[in-house]
């Protein structure tokens, strides 16, 4: 047994300001080595998802649908054509939170591993990033392995459709900036993922023009399009998948929102993270 | 005396109105094993916090390694190892992988890392567990495994907040066997526990703490020559009857002390006071002589017991 090796002191080893250069980076390394634990099941999760959906609801729903709207179809495409860009901005946005909200209420709650990473010389801050950066690589594979199926299911009509694939993973990142801050806060979990399951992220799925236009909602509900990150991203989607016409102001109101939520979400979330450790 | 690695004047902290430590003031120098000993809500743990340079003081000064927490934090962390109260692993990963992440935080190479994980698994005994996940271990294993981490960047101090609660008298013993070795080959050992035996095995110079401040300060034996009698005399007379002997004993030595279930009789010479005790007719149930503890210094300093 090498006891004699238990050295103290190593002063010249331990180098901070590369830790405060690359903090979030060992957070990240972290972070994705835990998801390699489940990485089946999540590319699993990412492929049966838009599968299924584009099946049940593109194809099956949407067959009756183009049948009954004729050759005009929803916004002059097939059903299965205007749905899935929605859903693509779905799962990146469904992807983020799981892996902001889960890993903070880990970090905090359930494990407190967060308090044992802020025993080295992290910060809050690098925690808060290095979880965030974690939830990007997340939503992009989720978003490529989406996008592989919609174009196996014939639903990308532009040749610029890829672009879609970085904005999805945007709206994906402002969303989960926002719910990291927000599990951030949290103390009782258990009543937030009722209310969040049922009263925020049912809501945004089923009034952010997911299904259909939101404009043929009646004018007092299109308020949830507007403040959701869901709607901004699918119109964008739209127009880059299939040429949804947009007026350029309105894609930088979009761009716009979406930024705001990222960097509001960015920059409460590294203050609370900070606050809280610091208690 | 060199200069202290930490020294705190009128240290205090405080959580709304309550004050979870009071103003205390200590020093902690190199190669000394330090101890906090206090019942649960003393505010040892605030106070290693405070130490760790995580948690930020309300006021009074503390200085780290000649730095202070609150603008150095990353620099005083980054010589600190840590064991909280609360282990802390990385459920999801492996034995080895806890430690190599935790090496990684602190800018250690790679490479580094590796070899001394290795090192660490052998330290703590783990070597057969290098690829188990953490969530099936013991309780003594996690926590030897949570001291490794602690000792992944050779730290100046080794902070260890409550080491062995919860574990079984077992896997104390392998514990404190390890903690041991360290403080052999000089290691800066700063240690909580609520434990009496704990603190006269590990500690070389103790804080007793109740309710936010200090009560007293010294080496185990100097406390309990200062606070207490060579000897302690202990006898149960049955629930119902101890009250009332009390005032009888009470003539019959320097102090006691009346527990629920016992009478603690101070003296120099336990059999010797236990004679007079018969010749005086007075019978009790069982009787049990031994050396004073640290239990007592604490029982006379706060009129409590540490464990309640």
């Amino acid at each position: 047994m090498s006891l004699t090796n238990i050295r103290q002191g190593s002063l010249v080893l331990v180098d901070v300001a590369k830790v405060q250069s690359r903090g979030a980076l060992y957070v990240a390394q972290a972070r994705t080595r835990q998801m390699m634990k489940w990485i089946w099941m999540i590319i699993g999760i990412a492929i049966a998802s838009p599968v299924l959906y584009l099946i049940s609801v593109g194809i099956g729903l949407g067959g009756l649908i183009d049948e009954s709207v004729g050759p005009a179809g929803i916004d002059g495409v097939k059903y299965l054509t205007f749905l899935a860009p929605a859903l693509l901005a779905q799962a990146a946005i469904q992807g983020t939170m799981d892996e902001t909200v889960y890993p903070t209420l880990e970090g905090f709650k359930w494990h407190k591993t967060f308090y044992s990473m802020n025993s080295t010389p992290l910060t809050g801050a690098q925690i808060s990033y290095g979880i965030f950066l974690t939830s990007l690589f997340r939503a992009f594979y989720t978003v490529v392995l989406y996008f592989g199926v919609m174009w196996a299911f014939g639903a990308l009509e532009s040749p610029r459709a890829w672009l879609a694939i970085p904005t999805a993973i945007f709206a994906g990142a402002s969303f989960g900036a926002l719910m990291q801050a927000l599990a951030g806060k949290l103390e009782d979990e258990n009543i937030f993922f009722v209310v969040l399951g049922r009263f925020v992220m049912m809501p945004l799925f089923m009034f952010s023009g997911t299904f259909f236009p939101l404009t043929s909602m009646p004018f007092f509900l299109q308020w949830i399009g507007w403040i959701s990150p869901l709607w901004h991203a699918t119109e964008l989607g739209r127009h880059l998948t299939y040429g949804h016409a947009i007026s350029p102001t309105m894609i930088w109101v979009h761009f716009i929102f979406l930024g705001i939520m990222l960097v509001a979400g960015l920059f409460f979330s590294a203050r609370i993270f900070t606050k809280r450790l610091a208690k | 005396m060199s200069n202290p690695l930490i020294s705190a004047r009128g240290l205090t902290k405080k959580f709304g109105d309550f004050t979870a430590v009071n103003g205390i003031d200590f020093d902690v120098f190199k190669g000394e094993s330090f101890g906090f000993l206090g019942p649960n809500g003393a505010g040892k743990s605030t106070a290693m916090r405070i130490i760790g340079a995580t948690s930020q003081r309300t006021s009074g000064t503390i200085s780290i390694l000649g730095k202070d927490p609150e603008i150095h934090g990353p620099q005083i962390r980054a010589h600190l190892g840590v064991v909280p109260q609360q282990d802390s692993l990385d459920m999801q990963l492996s034995v080895s992988e806890n430690l190599y992440i935790y090496g990684r935080y602190f800018g250690l190479p790679r490479a580094f890392v590796k070899g001394k994980v290795d090192e660490l698994l052998a330290f703590a005994q783990l070597e057969e567990k290098r690829d188990a996940k953490v969530e099936t271990l013991s309780g003594g294993m996690k926590r030897r495994l949570t001291i490794a981490r602690a000792l992944v960047s050779e730290p100046e101090i080794l902070m260890l907040d409550e080491p062995t609660t919860g574990l079984d008298p077992q896997a104390r013993h392998i514990l404190w066997d390890r903690l041991f070795r360290l403080k052999e080959q000089g290691v800066t050992l700063l240690i909580t526990t609520h434990f009496m035996d704990e603190a006269e095995q590990l500690c070389d110079r103790l804080m007793v703490m109740d309710k936010g401040s200090i009560m007293a300060e010294g080496s185990p034996a100097s406390l309990i020559k200062d606070y207490s009698t060579k000897e302690v005399l202990e006898v149960r007379f049955g629930s119902d009857r101890n009250q009332g002997m009390a005032d009888q004993l009470r003539a019959m030595c320097d102090r006691i002390e009346e527990l629920p279930d016992r009478i603690l009789m101070y003296t120099e010479d336990g059999e010797a006071l236990l004679e007079k005790i018969y010749a005086a007719n007075l019978h009790p149930k069982t009787s049990l002589v031994r050396r004073s503890s640290l239990e007592d210094v604490f029982l006379r300093l706060t009129g409590r017991t540490l464990i309640e």
